[in-house]
């Protein structure tokens, strides 16, 4: 049993090692990224410290950029929305919606109250998922990993809601321009029932777990701050800017697809730390969920797609039966219908904040410049003046907290 | 609320030469304006005690090839978000010179901007501390979203608009 005791040094730190634990003025340079657990997505930042304290960080952003601008200028339109899909993929259905509702605008359509109402649903069931990660990946990033595999199940809910109106899960490519691609089945409304009795329940296990919990907070509270005015110089909006105290919400400031209908408040926070960060996502995922019921309760029926044959494809099986859809069918995926000239920008309160598309169209099937502002890429530039003078531990949820999603940082 | 009209007449008073063109699509006030006067004008709204238009949402170039002399745009989406006004101001430069005074002393979010708008269009942004490419590579030595650089291969005949009847 002899060799089972392990010899450990009982001395006291000598003088010598004392000294390697301070400071010696030598910084020590970090990698972390562009595979690192705790980027979750594939960016670099190259941080300086000294000790544990970060001195500088440099960031390099750019290693799954795809080119979707140039892409977009040779697609049709209905193309693009795939595009869509893998910026934000966190809550595809907000990109998709937001470009039919660009395109939708530049053709001046007017999309049915039923089609916006459905619209209104999957966008605020696609920020709730949106929000269900971020929260409780800062949750795994800080050591508690419980909260983050419970929540997940919810999200499977949502993303089988998503698998009955559109068939796919996570790259959606939900909707048309004009409306939706088919009516809520049964099926989809009763999975959607069912998460709206059950989401509250967990996501009320999920808040009692960390919104006082005194480990979270003391990892979490002063942690990443940024101040209002840095943040709108910085270009902050949606969470993030809020967190900071601005009630900056493009669903309320300039409404679309029927959000005036609907009661809803816009939490904000003081601070704009990491706590706050996670406080307004969480309390947005409520006010989500109020938006949810109040449009399955007021739901119209006046049809899930405008009657504009030129640019609205038809439904599947009228293409099986009907001469005339199957001919609108092809002439709008071969591209032959011509957008009118105009120059448009939209935007949409995305997961992460307001994500603009500023289309232009030269009358051609495809756009002739297609911009994404994604705020990602606009409000992760603050990122190293966020964390400069932190602990390495506090930038990992800080940068946690932000939610920068590679796919939309790196279009 | 204030008008398109009121900031039209107000930019017009106080800049009356550098302003090129005025336009209302889509119900956005858009104005074309010299490449000089980016700064000043985005000064003079920022600081202005009732329009404060203090948020630049979005920065980026646009290439005309066709319009010969100033075939490179660069549009500045701007907010004011106590007023909820936004605007859309486009200067022009020349794909020869392609210079371009930089926003970044008024917005720091126009660094990232700019920076990939070089990136992409190849727009020197004079004034900007940290000018290099940000999403293509560092050897890269073309600028892609121009239009001299078509998309896809040039001998595929299955996707030329000849066939779409155009």
């Amino acid at each position: 049993m002899n060799d089972l005791n392990v010899a450990f040094n009982t001395q006291k730190p000598t003088p010598n090692n004392v000294q390697l634990l301070e400071s010696d003025g030598a910084l020590t340079t970090l990698n972390l990224g562009p595979t690192h657990p705790a980027t979750h997505g594939v960016f670099q930042n190259i941080i300086q410290m000294d000790g544990e304290k970060i001195v500088s960080g440099e960031t390099t952003i750019g290693y799954i950029h795809r080119a979707f601008e140039k892409l977009a200028e040779r697609r049709p339109f209905y193309q693009i929305t795939p595009l869509t899909d893998r910026l934000n993929y966190c809550s595809s259905p907000i990109n998709n919606m937001g470009w039919h509702m660009t395109v939708e605008k530049l053709l001046q359509i007017e999309v049915p109250k039923r089609a916006q109402y459905m619209r209104v649903i999957m966008m605020e069931l696609a920020r709730i998922a949106d929000h269900l990660i971020c929260n409780s990946i800062l949750g795994v990033d800080t050591g508690a990993y419980t909260g983050f595999l419970y929540v997940f199940q919810q999200r499977e809910s949502i993303y089988e809601i998503f698998e009955e109106i559109c068939g796919t899960r996570l790259t959606t490519n939900m909707g048309r321009v004009g409306g939706m691609e088919r009516d809520m089945n049964e099926r989809a409304i009763a999975k959607l029932k069912k998460f709206l009795n059950e989401f509250p329940v967990v996501l009320r296990e999920f808040e009692s777990m960390f919104n006082r919990n005194r480990i979270f907070i003391d990892r979490t509270k002063g942690v990443g701050g940024i101040s209002a005015e840095s943040a709108l110089n910085y270009g902050f909006t949606g969470p993030n800017l809020r967190a900071a105290g601005v009630d900056y919400d493009v669903r309320a400031m300039n409404p679309y697809s029927s959000y005036e209908d609907f009661e809803f408040e816009i939490p904000i926070a003081e601070n704009g730390d990491t706590f706050d960060r996670f406080m307004v996502r969480g309390q947005e995922m409520w006010q989500s969920l109020r938006i949810i019921e109040q449009a399955l309760a007021k739901m119209p029926n006046d049809g899930f797609q405008a009657s504009e044959q030129h640019y609205v494809l038809p439904e599947k099986k009228k293409v099986y039966e009907s001469m005339e859809a199957l001919i609108y069918h092809f002439k709008i995926i071969m591209g032959e219908i011509d957008a009118p000239e105009g120059e448009v920008y939209h935007s949409v309160e995305g997961g992460n904040g307001e994500l603009g598309y500023y289309l232009i169209s030269d009358g051609g099937r495809t756009p002739y410049r297609l911009h994404f502002r994604r705020p990602c890429f606009i409000y992760y530039q603050a990122y190293p003046e966020m964390v400069i003078g932190s602990q390495l531990s506090d930038a990992i949820v800080t940068l946690s907290s932000m939610n920068v999603i590679a796919g939309e940082l790196d279009a | 609320m204030i008008s398109n009209q009121e900031i039209e007449n107000n930019l017009k008073q106080h800049f009356g030469a550098s302003i090129l063109s005025v336009a209302e699509p889509f119900g956005m006030l858009t104005i074309d304006i010299t490449a000089e006067a980016v700064l000043p004008i985005m000064e003079h709204l920022f600081n202005h005690p009732e329009y404060r238009v203090q948020f630049l949402t979005d920065l980026c170039a646009v290439h005309y090839p066709d319009n010969t002399g100033s075939e490179l745009a660069v549009v500045y989406h701007l907010h004011s978000l106590e007023n909820n006004f936004r605007l859309r101001l486009k200067a022009y430069t020349s794909a020869q010179l392609s210079v371009m005074p930089s926003v970044t002393p008024l917005y720091k979010t126009a660094n990232w901007m700019e920076r990939e708008t070089y990136d992409f269009y190849g727009i020197v942004f004079s004034g900007h501390p940290n000018l290099k490419r940000i999403l293509n590579i560092d050897e890269m030595d073309y600028f892609p979203l121009r239009k001299e650089y078509t998309l896809e291969d040039p001998t595929r005949r299955d996707k030329v608009d000849k066939m779409f009847g155009r």
